[in-house]
């Protein structure tokens, strides 16, 4: 079962990664099978794990405030400033439409 | 024409009343100088990771508990992914899967035909409450076709509080936010100021006939009063209605309510439906909660919260502490709810009853009716009451021991408000307001009107 375009498309558009060639999207099937191997185990009234953290302890924080007022090192990350603000493009610009942009997922 | 039902319900951030933020110890402030609140982590710098501040755990079971939630003993946290420049990792850690309460129940009242003496009480069950991150402020500066991002407010702590579909109009959402807020203000969860961000509601409004499945829904947002919850609610079922009588459908976006039109617009930058593509936290584990009887010895109580510990030391709920004035002091319901409505008169009031002999039931109409319309006519609030409830309980018993009228203590009570210093005695005296009880002194004014006023008098007599 192949991934569709359609569905590279979306996931081009949702985590803004570029597949770029047909080897980038045979390296996405070749994931994908391998983790259906999954689907062969039989999990009937096992619960799911989701994190290999689960016997781990949650460490809890008191409530005291011991970080921050570090204004001048984290802006001196930002391309662009203005006074103490960090400056971004007005919106979100959104990936252009799979017809509208230059990509190998065209072809296919 | 078929009756039209409104089904409404609510989304709700509360921003937890803590020090420092939820994941981080930057510290939680309205108004400071951008980015000065702002940690590696908030900024989502490489190689930092969440640590879980203990005091939002506790602020959210309280909260589930005072909204008679189930705790859930373990809750999970999860990554919801968008792209916005004020949340700069690219996801929101919240819980999506096995928030940290289920369940619960939101008692309120309604005034029916706003008479106050009519009161029905409503319930709305509470889906759930989630711990989540707020994200960064966006000041978009058209002018310059930019967006300036504030990161002192990722990362704060909320508490999201989902409100099922079970209310019909503005007027019930108003009412059930209402009593939330007052409930989150009493436990100190949050101190739940609209007007400083730290409570947002958005709605979910949809219509439907009897019988028939539910429609289409909306979600309003950008509402930024509890006055204009119930105008963008109403707005919006009367919108529906509308569109759908006119042969139009209802499309499931997300529209803002626009408070000097009074209408909801469609928002622009919400395209289509967002895939947040949740996944397991992967830097937190589990959040295990424990009960007396779960509790493991020689635990280090830093590292653990106990239900059973915050749920003994619940402070009154609104609905029990109007009870309860309503049963100590005989006064009505209506006038408990008009108390505990105002910050801070509840306290003037107790303070003026222990003060005075006047009857509370006598001395509540002197607080609702006189003090508090004073205050309102000034846009005061009762911490800035001109006139301490001491003042107005010696006033309040001068009037119970018929040394002056009804009329010369409001009278006085005026003077009183300027705030000069006087005492209502001094100000008794000085406009000679006494009530005379001299029977003689009486007769004698009396017969002075009658002397002056012959033609009047003779016409009388005549009939």
């Amino acid at each position: 079962q192949k991934v569709t375009v359609e569905v590279l498309d979306h996931l081009e558009h949702l985590a803004l990664v570029d597949f770029r060639d047909a080897e980038g999207v045979e390296r996405l099937q070749k994931a994908i099978r391998f983790a259906d191997q999954l689907r062969e185990v039989n999990t009937d009234g096992v619960e799911p794990m989701d994190s290999v953290l689960e016997d781990r302890c949650l460490y809890l924080r008191e409530d005291d405030v011991t970080e921050g007022n570090c204004t001048n090192e984290l802006l001196k990350n930002a391309r662009e400033k203005v006074e103490e603000y960090f400056v971004a493009p007005p919106g979100n610009i959104p990936l252009p439409k799979l017809e509208e942009r230059e990509t190998f997922l065209q072809g296919s | 024409l078929a009756p039209w039902v409104p089904v409404v319900g609510l989304e709700i951030h509360a921003q937890i009343s803590s020090n420092s933020k939820l994941f981080s110890g930057s510290q939680v402030q309205f108004a400071a100088p951008p980015n000065s609140l702002v940690s590696f982590f908030d900024a989502s710098l490489p190689g930092t990771l969440p640590v879980l501040n203990r005091r939002c755990v506790e602020a959210a079971v309280m909260t589930g508990l005072a909204l008679n939630c189930s705790i859930n003993k373990k809750s999970l946290f999860d990554r919801k992914h968008y792209f916005y420049a004020d949340l700069p990792a690219g996801y929101q850690i919240t819980q999506q899967r096995v928030p940290i309460a289920v369940n619960g129940s939101l008692s309120y009242n309604l005034c029916i035909d706003n008479k106050m003496s009519q009161m029905v009480t409503k319930t709305v069950r509470i889906k759930q409450i989630q711990l989540e991150q707020d994200s960064g402020k966006s000041l978009h500066d058209d002018t310059r076709s930019q967006t300036l991002v504030d990161l002192n407010r990722a990362g704060v702590g909320l508490m999201e509080v989902v409100m099922e579909p079970d209310m019909c109009c503005g007027e019930e959402a108003a009412a059930a936010v209402r009593e939330l807020q007052l409930i989150l203000q009493t436990l100190g969860s949050s101190q739940a100021v609209m007007a400083e961000g730290q409570l947002r509601v958005d709605a979910n409004v949809s219509v439907h006939h009897p019988g028939e499945p539910y429609g289409v829904r909306t979600e309003v947002k950008n509402i930024n009063s509890i006055r204009f919850l119930a105008k963008a609610v109403d707005y919006e079922i009367q919108r529906q209605i509308e569109e759908l009588e006119n042969g139009g459908t209802i499309l499931n976006e997300t529209r803002a309510f626009d408070a000097k039109l009074g209408c909801t617009v469609p928002m622009r930058d919400k395209e289509g439906k967002q895939d947040y593509r949740f996944m397991p936290e992967p830097n937190l584990p589990p959040l295990i909660l424990y009960d007396a009887k779960s509790l493991p010895a020689n635990t280090n109580h830093q590292q653990v919260v106990n239900i059973d510990w915050i749920h003994e030391r619940l402070p009154d709920l609104p609905s029990v502490k109007r009870a309860k004035l309503v049963e100590q002091y005989g006064i009505l319901p209506e006038h408990s709810f008009a108390l505990l409505n105002e910050d801070g008169l509840t306290e003037f009031f107790e303070n003026v009853v222990k003060q005075t002999q006047m009857k509370p039931k006598k001395v509540i109409g002197w607080i609702l009716n006189v003090l508090l319309s004073y205050l309102k006519q000034h846009s005061l609030t009762v911490k800035e009451s001109p006139v301490s409830s001491f003042l107005l309980a010696d006033l309040l018993n001068l009037l119970e021991k018929k040394e002056i009228s009804s009329t010369a203590a409001k009278q006085v009570l005026a003077e009183l408000w300027k705030g000069e210093g006087k005492t209502p005695l001094e100000i008794v005296k000085e406009k000679k307001l006494e009530l005379i009880q001299d029977q003689k002194e009486l007769e004698q004014i009396c017969q002075a009107v009658i002397d002056g006023q012959e033609n009047e008098v003779i016409m009388m007599v005549l009939g």
